[in-house]
């Protein structure tokens, strides 16, 4: 028998994927990792180990803002998590009904909002609510629950939530998608197997339809957490990098962004935006690894 | 076919046109001014090209809130302009110290301007000057004329008058008393703080004991100007918590708003939409005949990218920046920016007129967190807008504010531990 021949064409397919990836991925991100490592002496650049994540999180005034980011962060995506994935498998469930009529129309119209751009869904936003200009004050008033109106965005204890709201709306299309194509995918005689068994309608959903999109729902979960603590757009667009009131809608995103470009009299600091970056890559990092390792593995799949 | 002649003639054209500039040096402008984008075009680049053939301008404004990002970011990569228009302070001395901006003290036309006007753009010492100065801006009040008239209130000189007319806008109800927002809180420390409190803290006076540490932020002078705040509140439109600067702007051009706490670099926008006729004043005194103070803060400078190919061009350009000339045609083309230069220019705008007259009767001061406070972290300036949005909207007393700015600033700043 002959010896195998190398096989370079796995090499040479595999080439401008890892040439690109490593261009425009991997080098920057270790680039800022090593960047998080350095401090700034009289404009010269000294290495500093750790002493800039000492800073973050040891100095009350950065860790303050930093757990603040992070907590806020925190519930932007667990406002993404209960609400725009449940409805985006809702939303899919009706979809796949066969006796729904202009499915197309409707798949169409919930998707069209994910390709806009964050500037314009967070301008739109801020003229629908606004308490001058805003259709909202006025709509409510027609329904006679005018009193419910508040300036949202301008309120420290509403403005996340309807942040992470408007980011829902906008983003609700992606989970619906993905579970739709899960949906569509699962045999019709596996249907047609729990027809003949009486499971039908709803408990079919639930006995059925759900424990093979699970898998699915996991994808779409990690990237919301990945989509969602590397956030930034959508509170930039409508709050500013302040991201007031009062620091209530600040994500790490922001506070990134702050730290690293600086703001108004604020220099940059590009080591302390590095670290921030850094603790961002990690936080994101660990979740990551908890999905991988925790949920994933222990996700039943079925092959049909 | 028509299509392919017509790509020809344009192709032709850019050939012949590249070929006509070839000798020509073209100085690209770095700006966040994008609102002067007409202005520069129509009437400075013109003006300048046509007294000195052989130098062409680009004016290539960035958006306000990117552009000390943007800039930054151009000029470690070796990609930003001939010509940077400066911000105020620690953003451009940082520049200068970094080597980016080119020294410009020796500039003849230099000359031109005081101390103060240069202070913005100088080491800490005085010694080095970096930047051209090019305008200031004034804080104040624009009101609109017609609504005073129609409800008979007289323009108020003391605070205790200005909140008697803030009540008496109120009971009418036909406008909102006054314009502002907390949602770009800026509006709030830019417009509210830093507009009102020069009267408070005596100007010049309290803003250098700040930097020297003989005074503080919790002190009465500074404390006072934050409770004013505290009352307008009642004074804002519905919603102010959500309103926005814009929607500031046009609640006010739109007719519906009677007072607009101002800068003066509104004065051209709000000419051409506003229907009404506007007035100004100057933030209201404590009691009858004491000392008016206003801001007039040194707010644009323009400097030299240290490493431009083009420096000799450039400083022709700088040279003409400092001249009257250039201060004339600027003030009239953008009332609201007034000339920092030592002449005094006539301005055609009455309502421009009649904030730089308060440069007679008042004393100037500059903003209070602009030289020096603003370096450490946390930063000054950006801790007064949240304070002061906070203040405006109530969920922060105007003692606590001041303690924690206090607090924020004898953390990193010497002479105020």
């Amino acid at each position: 028998m002959a010896r195998k021949a190398v096989r370079w064409h796995i090499a040479v397919f595999l080439a401008p994927a890892v040439l690109i990836y490593t261009a425009i991925m991997i080098i920057p991100l270790f680039a800022t990792l090593n960047l998080s490592l350095f401090t700034l002496v009289d404009r010269a650049r000294v290495f500093a180990g750790l002493d800039n994540f000492r800073t973050l999180f040891g100095d009350p005034r950065w860790s303050e803002t930093f757990w603040n980011a992070l907590g806020n962060n925190a519930w932007f995506f667990l406002v993404h998590m209960l609400v725009q994935n449940p409805i985006g498998v809702l939303l899919a469930a009706l979809l796949s009904s066969p006796r729904l009529r202009m499915a197309a129309f409707y798949r169409t119209a919930i998707f069209v909002p994910t390709i806009l751009s964050f500037v314009i869904v967070g301008f739109v936003w801020k003229l629908i609510l606004s308490p001058i200009w805003g259709i909202a004050p006025g709509m409510l008033d027609m329904v006679g629950l005018k009193s419910l109106f508040t300036p949202w965005l301008g309120k420290q204890e509403y403005a996340l939530t309807t942040l992470a709201l408007i980011s829902v709306w906008q983003f609700v299309g992606i989970p619906m998608m993905l579970i739709y194509a899960a949906l569509l995918s699962i045999p019709d005689e596996v249907l047609e197997a729990a027809e003949m068994d009486g499971v039908t309608g709803m408990s079919q959903f639930w006995k059925i339809k759900l424990p093979l999109i699970l898998p699915s729902i996991g994808i779409i979960s990690i990237l919301t957490f990945v989509g969602n603590f590397n956030a930034f757009d959508l509170i930039y667009v409508a709050q500013g990098a302040l991201a007031g009131p009062d620091f209530a809608t600040d994500i790490l995103g922001t506070f990134l962004y702050r730290t690293f470009f600086g703001f108004q009299l604020q220099l940059g600091d590009p080591h302390m935006g590095a670290t921030i970056a850094t603790a961002m890559f990690g936080i994101i990092l660990v979740g990551v690894c908890i999905y991988l390792f925790l949920i994933q593995t222990r996700l039943r799949r079925y092959q049909f | 076919m028509t299509m392919k002649t017509l790509r020809v003639a344009l192709l032709t054209s850019t050939l012949l046109a590249g070929a006509a500039s070839a000798q020509d040096v073209t100085l690209t402008i770095e700006s966040w001014r994008n609102d002067d984008l007409t202005i520069w075009q129509d009437s400075i680049i013109p003006a300048f090209e046509a007294a000195n053939p052989g130098i062409k301008l680009n004016f290539a404004p960035s958006a306000p809130a990117e552009y000390n990002a943007v800039l930054n970011s151009k000029l470690d990569a070796g990609s930003a302009g001939d010509l940077i228009t400066c911000r105020p302070f620690d953003a451009s001395l940082e520049l200068f110290k970094k080597g980016q901006l080119a020294d410009l003290t020796d500039l003849p036309g230099m000359a031109n301007f005081g101390d103060v006007a240069k202070s913005g753009w100088s080491t800490d010492d005085g010694a080095q000057t970096f930047c051209v100065p090019m305008a200031s801006v004034i804080h104040g009040f624009i009101y609109n004329k017609d609504a005073f008239t129609e409800l008979g209130i007289e323009v108020p000189k003391t605070e205790a008058e200005f909140f008697a007319a803030l009540d008496k806008i109120k009971e009418d109800g036909t406008y909102i008393p006054m314009a502002m927002g907390t949602n770009d809180q800026w509006e709030a420390a830019t417009m509210g703080y830093q507009n009102i409190g020069p009267t408070y803290w005596k100007g010049e006076e309290g803003r250098l004991a700040l930097i020297e540490g003989t005074q503080k932020l919790t002190d009465e002078p500074w404390v006072a100007p934050y409770r004013a705040l505290a009352k307008w509140k009642d004074y804002l439109g519905d919603g102010f918590e959500a309103q926005t600067y814009p929607d500031s702007q046009n609640l006010f051009t739109l007719g519906r708003a009677a007072i607009y706490p101002a800068g003066s670099w509104e004065i051209s926008g709000f000419k051409s939409l506003a229907e009404f006729e506007m007035g100004a004043f100057y933030p209201p005194v404590q009691a009858e005949g004491d000392e008016c103070y206003i801001s007039d803060h040194t707010d644009i400078g323009i400097g030299l990218n240290a490493a431009s190919p083009n420096a000799e061009a450039a400083k022709t350009f700088l040279n003409w920046v400092a001249s009257p000339e250039f201060a004339k045609l600027y003030a009239n083309a953008l009332p609201g920016f007034f000339p920092l230069s030592n002449e005094a220019v006539a301005l055609d705008d009455p309502l421009a007129q009649e904030f730089v007259n308060w440069r007679e009767t008042c004393k100037p001061s500059i903003r209070s967190t602009y030289q020096i406070l603003s370096r450490g972290t946390p930063n000054l300036e950006n801790e007064t807008w949240n304070a002061s949005a906070n203040v405006v909207r109530g969920t922060e007393t105007a003692e606590d504010a001041a303690k924690r700015l206090q607090d924020g600033l004898a953390s990193w700043y010497e002479p105020q531990k």
